[in-house]
Formats: structure tokens, C-alpha cells, sequence
């Protein structure tokens, strides 16, 4: 009796959250339909219009909140950019600005209840993950040509070991794209999963004796997670900005 | 049309992350994002941000140099005004020493002036001190020798004015 009403009442759909959906009325999704993909993308990019732009609007010597929030994000991309990949590279740093803000503000956006995250998508991430992949390796053969390909060959390794380790650096650096992005998407799906997943479980008091025990655990879980994925959305912005700098210093400096 | 109906529905039942038929959609709005944010902040944002904090910069470090300046004026200040105390102090020991040794002179000379006058009154005094002896002796020799006559008289002798002022002089001598 009471497994039925189980089944019945509580609702376990914690991937419905990342559907794509239309956001006027019914059909296809083609590939210039408005979705909610498009309307948190938007969104994202109104809020950085608003800290970036508005908010240095006055260029106050002593900034404002919005002028310190753009302030900080602004030198603390730039020293990442200036320390990894050196002078040459910060001539690349609106680009990387542009990474960064978006994957935090579409992370951050994204934890608001009923919001959808375009950072859980594996099509977003791979765009991103495998478009700074084509851009570092075209930039590197652009600059040293043949002599890019001396990021593989480690001059001070044993000589027998050399092509063994160049096949290893190889698929290394293959698949550097593939856990760029999928580390993103994952981390951000996972976590918005399993706070649905406690969520589910929220209501069982209003079903089950038990709930009295489950329920004031699961919404604590979900206050924990809400937070860690606050964290999260902060770090994994940060790590996809650095390890495009990464990236980005190998193209630029192939010697080790 | 039909298999990407056909996906999507399939998809429905496993990960909307893997339902190909959305790709499309989401690259194509990533990429207006992309774009639009990159060029917001290329254009607009990144260039004013940069503006400010190096204008800060360069407000902060100039207003140190100020301070530095200021600073270096104060101490300046400071030793020229030790300086103008010091030869004010050499000043005023000069006039003061000038002043003793004024006073000083004045002093001797006031001192030798008095002396002067105290040895001139002095020399006076004694002058008429001699001169009042002088005519008391006078005075005490004629008492004597008229006493002598009167006595010589008295006893009946004859008076020899010379034997008596001869021996009224020779015991005013003695």
C-alpha cells in the first residue's frame, strides 16, 4: 500500500530539468527556434551588459559594488592570463574574458529554482571546449609552424623513449578537448541532478510516516549541495579559464 | 523530419544532453552569445575598465610621489628651522655677551670715577684735619706759654718770655 503511493506521489524526473523546450508555442526545435537554451544565453548576457557595462558607467575613482564586482573579475582574469601565458598572450585576453563571464554568469544563472543551465549541456561545452582547442592548435602551427610540433618531442627524455613519449603526449593533447568540455558539463549536470534528486524526496511527509526522518534531511542536503554548487559554479568557470591559458601558453611557447 | 522526431523521442526517455536534434539550436544561440559578449566587452566594457583602474593607478602613484615631496619639504622645513634656531641662540649669546661687557665697562668706570672723588674728598678731609691740628698746636703753645708766664708770675719769678718759649716749644716737641 504504502510502496504504491510511493511510486504515486513522489516524482522522480531529475533530467527533466535539462530539457530543451520551445519557448513559444509547439513544433520542431530547429536551429533558430527561441528555446530556454536561448533564454538563459540571454539572460547571462543582459546580467554582464549590467555588471560590465553599467556598472563602470560612472568610471569612479572609488567604484561602486558593480564597478568593484567588474573591477575584480576584470584584474583577476587579466593577472591569470598575464601570469600563465606571459605578455604575448594578453592581447587574447577579451576572448578569454568572454569564456570566463559566460560559463559563471550561465553557471550562477542557473542555480535559480526553475532556471535552465546552458553550461549542462554537452553541445555547449563541446563548442566551447573544442573551439579553443581548433583556435590554440591553428595559432600555434600559425606561429612556429612545423616547429609546434616540438611540443611532443621531449628533447631531454632518453632518446629510445622520445617517440613513445611523443605517441603519449599526442593523444594527451587529443583529448584535451573531450575532458575540457565534458568536465564542465559534467560537474554542472551532476550537481543540479542530485539536488533535484533530494528534492524528490522532500515532500515525502506529506505521504509517509517516514518522511518525518527524510524530509528535514533531504532539504538540508539540498541547502549543503546549494551551496557546494555555488562553489562549483565559481571553480569550474575558473578551471576552464585556466586550462585555456594553459592551453593557450603551449601554442604560444611550444618549447617545454 | 520524422528521425528527428524520432530522437527526440527517444531521447525523452534518457538524457536530454544526448538528444542530437537540440544541437543545432544551442550551438547556433552559443555562438550569437559568444558573440555578442565578446563584442560588448572587446568594444566597450573591457577597454573602460582597463581605462579606470590604470587612471587609479596612476592617481595612487602619483599622489604617493606627493606625499614623498612633501614629506622631503617637511624635513627641509624642519632643519632650516633648527638651522634659524641655532644662529638665533649665537645671536643672542653675542648680544648678551656685548651687553656684559658694556655694562661691565660702565661699571669699571662709574667704580674709578667714585674712587676718584672718595680719594679727592679723603685728600680734602686731611688737608683740613692738618690744618684744624696745625692751629690747634698754635693755639695749645700760646695757652702753654701764657699759662707758664701766669704760673712764673704766680710763684714770684720774673717772667723771661724767651726761657719760657723756648721751654714750652721744646716740650711740645717732646
Amino acid at each position: 500500500m504504502a510502496g504504491t503511493e510511493h511510486s504515486e506521489g513522489l516524482a522522480f524526473h531529475p533530467l527533466e530539468q535539462f530539457e530543451i523546450t520551445r519557448l513559444f508555442g509547439h513544433g520542431p526545435i530547429h536551429w533558430y527556434t527561441p528555446t530556454n537554451a536561448t533564454l538563459w544565453m540571454a539572460l547571462a548576457t543582459l546580467a554582464i551588459i549590467v555588471v560590465f557595462v553599467l556598472g563602470s558607467a560612472r568610471r569612479s575613482m572609488i567604484p561602486g559594488r558593480l564597478q568593484s564586482l567588474g573591477e575584480m573579475a576584470y584584474d583577476f582574469i587579466y593577472k591569470m592570463v598575464e601570469d600563465v601565458t606571459g605578455h604575448d598572450g594578453v592581447k587574447y585576453f577579451p576572448m578569454i574574458m568572454t569564456l570566463f563571464v559566460f560559463i559563471l554568469f550561465t553557471n550562477l544563472l542557473g542555480l535559480l529554482p526553475a532556471s535552465f543551465t546552458p553550461t549542462s549541456h554537452i553541445a555547449v561545452t563541446a563548442i566551447l571546449g573544442f573551439g579553443v582547442f581548433l583556435f590554440v592548435t591553428l595559432l600555434g602551427l600559425a606561429k612556429h609552424g612545423v616547429g609546434f610540433l616540438g611540443l611532443f618531442w621531449m628533447s631531454d627524455a632518453p632518446l629510445i623513449l622520445r617517440p613513445i613519449i611523443a605517441v603519449i603526449e599526442v593523444i594527451s593533447y587529443f583529448v584535451r578537448p573531450v575532458s575540457h568540455s565534458i568536465r564542465l558539463a559534467g560537474n554542472i549536470m551532476a550537481g543540479h541532478a542530485v539536488i533535484k534528486v533530494f528534492a524528490a524526496f522532500a515532500p515525502l511527509i506529506l505521504i509517509s510516516g517516514i518522511g518525518v526522518l527524510v524530509t528535514p534531511i533531504s532539504i538540508l542536503a539540498i541547502v549543503a549541495i546549494y551551496a557546494l554548487e555555488v562553489l562549483v559554479a565559481f571553480i569550474q568557470a575558473y578551471v576552464f579559464t585556466i586550462l585555456t591559458c594553459v592551453y593557450l601558453k603551449d601554442a604560444l611557447h611550444p618549447g617545454h | 523530419m520524422a528521425t528527428t522526431e524520432t530522437a527526440h523521442e527517444a531521447a525523452k526517455a534518457g538524457m536530454p544532453q544526448l538528444d542530437f536534434s537540440t544541437f543545432p539550436n544551442q550551438i547556433f544561440w552559443l555562438l550569437v552569445t559568444l558573440a555578442v559578449i565578446f563584442f560588448v566587452l572587446r568594444t566597450v566594457a573591457l577597454p573602460r575598465i582597463g581605462g579606470i583602474l590604470t587612471t587609479r593607478r596612476g592617481q595612487i602613484s602619483g599622489d604617493l610621489a606627493a606625499a614623498e615631496e612633501l614629506k622631503h619639504k617637511a624635513l627641509e622645513a624642519e632643519k632650516a628651522y633648527n638651522a634659524a634656531l641655532v644662529s638665533a641662540r649665537a645671536e643672542a649669546g653675542k648680544i648678551v655677551a656685548a651687553a656684559k661687557a658694556e655694562i661691565q665697562a660702565d661699571l669699571n668706570a662709574a667704580i674709578a670715577k667714585a674712587d676718584a672723588e672718595i680719594a679727592a674728598k679723603t685728600a680734602e678731609s686731611a688737608s683740613r684735619i692738618d690744618e684744624i691740628r696745625a692751629a690747634a698746636s698754635d693755639v695749645v703753645a700760646s695757652v702753654a706759654k701764657d699759662t707758664a708766664a701766669e704760673l712764673v708770675v704766680a710763684m714770684g719769678g720774673a717772667v723771661d718770655a724767651r726761657a719760657i718759649e723756648a721751654a714750652v716749644t721744646a716740650r711740645l716737641k717732646g
